[in-house]
């Protein structure tokens, strides 16, 4: 359909040969001559007094340059928003948490660090914990922060239309609760940080961000350094997935360890310290009462949350803000009402994690949608054809749909999955006996932000420095923490100047020297700093076109750019070569450079964190799963052999690095279903390893994988592109727990779907339906 | 602990270090040898990221001692190929979209060359198993899979 030369192609990615080739540095990869190694002292126990911190012994220590406690950084404490600081570099007077950071050292090797650690004597008076955020708002709960009584970290009430007149009017009403349980981003590669302190005050720090200029603000205030001596580069990520968006402990501890022995100093986490006390997503209680008409269109939602928050605010209001955004989509609600609290608890802090807020709320959402169709007797797919929003369409809350492809999502998704054969309601099966493996299909939808507009700077910058070889340099802010962004901002380059993808250097992030970018959360870098390179590449061209048109003795809206070449339309005989125009323009008149730069922000106001009201994003995309599963009716197993994902992803800026996100969305969204889960226990992590965590094998999750692209071409994003990398994961829960309905005629509203709650509700159905035939009878 | 002096050959280098006996394969090739591109994700075992091949076959390095494997043949994913002249199974990887983070790819290169070498024609459940025991969070392994499966092509 379209005439690209570079976009739309299934490209490799940039960076791939050097990760395959092992030669891709990431932050544990570096060291520096003299430098030193840290590590961190947590605390044993959920909540408690830190009574008395005495490090001497450790300090003494052969070896050890440098031991570090919560008064090291002052007052100081971080956060999303002026009112929401409520984290500290190392904990002071209290720890809320177990693993809360609570003192550091630097040695000369790991060991002694560890061996020191052991050295520091800590009294604590253990204080009673709350570890259940229903817990945590009742009346004499224990109090984790002064300034926040009730536990209440985040609360909001917010609603459109009239919902209990919608409510009157309906045919049916059901009310849920459904629960989400806490789950870890599973990136493999743990947060690490190799930090450099230059007296008097500068900084240069190697740290695991996908988000660095929100570590660069954090480290400025902090040591009270100007933002021009924070130095943050980026070294390769592995993996992100919202769990390295901001600073952490481990930042600030690397740097304090620094400033403290005047050496580098490099902290890496282990993998059970990730898994007992870093961030992850939001577990979430949520009771969901919808009314519809007899028909299944959708009358009104009222949606009370209760998150558990963890002892820490982060990055809560959006996730809370988030979920209320997407109670309104992707189904037309004319009527809705929400009231959420984000409940302080003794955990580990809940941040973002792919999706933010929005796929404990669609889980929610898309299998009570389900039960309303099995109790209504409709179809599945017609219930949610005739609920799709459109282009065109106003939430009642007032998000703005400008392109929207999910009908087309939901009839690809039905092809894809030949739904038609599969497809039997279980009220046709329940009569028959359940095999020893029972088979179902589900379908879910699902809408998503296309770069999350929140308050503060949101733009992103492009510079492009086109090199007299007629090469060119991207220097963005935008990291690329494995979904492939760097290679689809670089064919954005290529493709406007007309070189090839080759041709296009993106260096790692550097505070010091790239733009500042707010960063790589709420699916907005290929269509946020996507425009922003555009704008960036088109102001390069302009700026060698007079050249051009001069060497070519035509008029500059002539001239085009494409396979290296410079030449005139309609005579592509007129034509030099662009590395030509390049030496030229370069060294036109006395000499120039030729730096293109461009900014581009999100077009709608920022959220509005109290009603609601308004725009999440200026585009979001659309889309269907369709889960194909298999329930050992022996062991409550369930496998999901087969998935579809069809997105309505505006345009695929490249199919490939499309494909990968929509089969990497299925993945994590198969874990959080079925496998994944932290767990803790009288204080105690269970689940310290990923073994015990459940992260997925090559063995757990599908064997068939389908990715469909919808292509509507979006007026706001980058060449008509919107994401693809989160929306995909929001529908993965419902599609398969409704295919696990459809299999064994039980529904799961409690996740993760373990065997043993399998096994539990077929027995339950069995039980009932005994009582059920033994009352008639 | 006593340093005790070792020789490891690596990448067919036969190289001298002094070393404390505690100390794993991993951290010696990373820390000593400078072989970062074997990576130090769970170091118990878990994810798979560390492997190399010994003697032929795919071993975790973070549950290997060093001084446990003197005299035998170790190769990390340095002895494979580089940017210029990469490995077929590395060509495979980057090509098919199998790589996306890359933290976990040389650990599945590892795995995947030790099967290759062993079983130049695998079916599409020994290809599995062959990184059964290598985490990845981003791609969902079927661009793995069909990498690898890809490579042995490439080879036949």
């Amino acid at each position: 359909m379209s005439d690209y030369a570079v976009l739309g192609k299934r490209l490799p990615r940039v960076d791939g040969p050097v990760k395959a080739a092992g030669s891709a540095r990431f932050t544990d990869d570096l060291s520096l001559p003299g430098m030193l190694h840290g590590k961190i002292l947590r605390s044993p126990h959920p909540h408690a007094r830190i009574l008395r911190i005495d490090t001497t012994r450790a300090e003494q220590l052969p070896g050890v340059r440098a031991v570090i406690v919560g008064e090291d950084f002052g007052d100081y404490r971080y956060g999303l928003r002026a009112d929401t600081r409520d984290e500290y570099p190392l904990a002071r007077g209290k720890v809320r948490y177990l693993g809360e950071e609570v003192a550091a050292v630097a040695a000369v090797d790991e060991d002694t660090a560890l061996e020191a650690l052991e050295l520091i004597r800590v009294d604590y008076e253990v204080l009673p914990a709350v570890t259940d955020p229903e817990e945590a708002l009742l009346e004499g709960a224990p109090q984790l922060h002064d300034d926040k009584p009730g536990n209440i970290s985040v609360h909001m009430k917010t609603g459109f239309g009239d919902v209990d007149e919608a409510f009157r009017q309906a045919d049916y009403v059901r009310e849920d609760r459904f629960y989400s349980q806490s789950v870890l981003h599973g990136f493999l590669e743990p947060n690490a940080a190799l930090a450099h302190w230059e007296a008097p005050n500068r900084i240069t720090i190697w740290a695991s961000k996908q988000s660095p200029y929100f570590l660069y603000r954090n480290l400025s205030n902090c040591f009270n350094v100007p933002l021009s001596n924070v130095r943050l580069i980026q070294p390769y990520i592995g993996g992100g997935f919202g769990g390295k968006n901001g600073g952490y402990p481990v930042d600030f501890c690397a740097v304090m360890l620094s400033k403290k022995s005047g050496r580098p100093v490099k902290i890496v986490l282990t993998m059970e310290e990730v898994l007992s006390s870093h961030r992850r997503r939001h577990p979430m209680i949520v009771r969901l009462k919808t009314g519809v008409r007899k028909d299944g269109t959708i009358l009104a939602h009222d949606c009370r949350i209760i998150a558990d928050g963890g002892a820490g605010t982060g990055v809560g209001p959006s996730t809370i803000a988030n979920a209320f955004y997407f109670l309104n989509l992707p189904y037309v609600v004319p009527n809705v009402r929400y009231e959420a609290f984000r409940a302080y608890t003794n955990r580990p802090i809940s941040v973002a994690q792919r999706g933010n807020g929005i796929q404990q709320i669609r889980y929610a959402a898309d299998v009570q949608l389900e039960m309303i169709a099995h109790d209504l007797g409709l179809d599945p797919v017609r219930i949610r054809q005739k609920n799709a929003v459109y282009t065109g369409y106003r939430t009642a809350s007032g998000m703005n749909i400008h392109s929207c492809g999910l009908q087309e999502t939901i009839t690809g998704a039905v092809r894809a999955a030949e739904w038609d054969t599969h497809y039997r309601p279980w009220r046709e099966k329940e009569n028959e006996p359940l095999g020893r493996i029972a088979t179902g299909v589900g379908i879910a939808c699902n809408s998503f932000q296309s770069g999350a507009r929140l308050t503060g700077h949101n733009c992103c910058t492009a510079v492009i420095k086109v090199h007299e070889d007629g090469t060119a340099s991207l220097l963005t802010g935008s990291t690329d923490s494995g979904q492939g962004s760097e290679t689809v901002l670089a064919m954005i380059v290529a493709e406007v100047l007309g070189i090839r993808l080759e041709d296009v250097f993106v260096p790692q992030t550097d505070s010091t020297v790239t733009p500042v970018d707010p960063g790589s959360f709420g699916s907005r870098v290929s269509s946020t700093a996507g425009n922003a390179v555009l704008i960036a590449a088109r102001d390069a061209r302009q700026q060698l076109l007079p050249v051009a048109a001069e060497l070519l003795k035509a008029a500059p809206e002539a001239i085009e750019f494409r396979d290296c070449k410079v030449f005139v339309r309609g005579a592509p005989d007129k034509a030099l070569r662009f590395r030509d125009l390049t030496r030229q323009t370069v060294a036109w008149g006395s000499g120039t450079s030729i730096i293109g730069q461009g900014s581009w922000g999100q077009t709608v106001p920022p959220m509005n964190f109290e009603t609601g009201e308004g725009d999440a994003s200026g585009a979001y995309s659309f889309g269907t799963q369709a889960a194909w599963v298999e329930v050992d009716t022996r062991t409550g197993r369930v496998t999901v052999p087969r998935m579809v994902v069809a997105h309505d992803l505006g345009f695929a800026l490249n199919p490939l690095a499309v494909e990968g996100q929509h089969e990497g969305s299925i993945a994590g969204g198969v874990g959080h279903t079925i496998y994944e889960h932290c767990v803790e226990e009288n204080g105690q992590n269970l689940t310290p390893n990923l073994t015990a965590y459940g992260l997925p094998t090559v063995y757990d999750l599908p064997r068939e994988m389908v990715s469909l692209s919808i292509e509507t071409i979006d007026p706001v994003g980058a060449f008509g592109a919107k994401e693809s990398g989160e929306g995909t994961q929001v529908s993965t829960i419902p599609a398969i727990v409704n295919a696990i309905h459809n299999a064994i005629g039980v529904w799961i509203t409690d996740l993760p779907v373990t065997p043993e709650k399998v096994l539990k509700a077929l027995r339950d159905k069995k039980a009932q339906a005994k009582a059920t035939a033994e009352g008639q009878s | 602990m006593a340093m005790q002096q070792m020789q490891l050959k690596v990448n067919g280098t036969l190289h001298t270090v002094m070393e404390q006996p505690h100390r794993t394969l991993l951290e010696v090739l990373r820390e000593e040898l400078g072989f970062t591109g074997t990576k130090r994700a769970c170091r118990v075992g878990d994810c798979g990221a560390c492997t190399v091949i010994i003697d032929g076959k795919a071993v975790l390095s973070c549950l290997t001692l060093a001084v446990e494997v003197q005299g035998r043949e170790i190769i990390t994913i340095e002895a494979l190929g580089d940017g210029d002249r990469p490995d077929p199974l590395q060509r495979s990887f980057v090509d098919c979209g199998a790589v996306q983070c890359g933290f976990c790819t040389p650990g599945m290169v590892m795995s995947a060359k030790a099967l290759l070498d062993e079983n130049p024609h695998p079916d599409p459940d020994e290809v599995r198993r062959a990184i059964a025991g290598n985490l990845c969070r981003c791609t969902g392994y079927a661009k793995i899979v069909e990498a690898i499966e890809d490579a042995a092509t490439r080879l036949a």
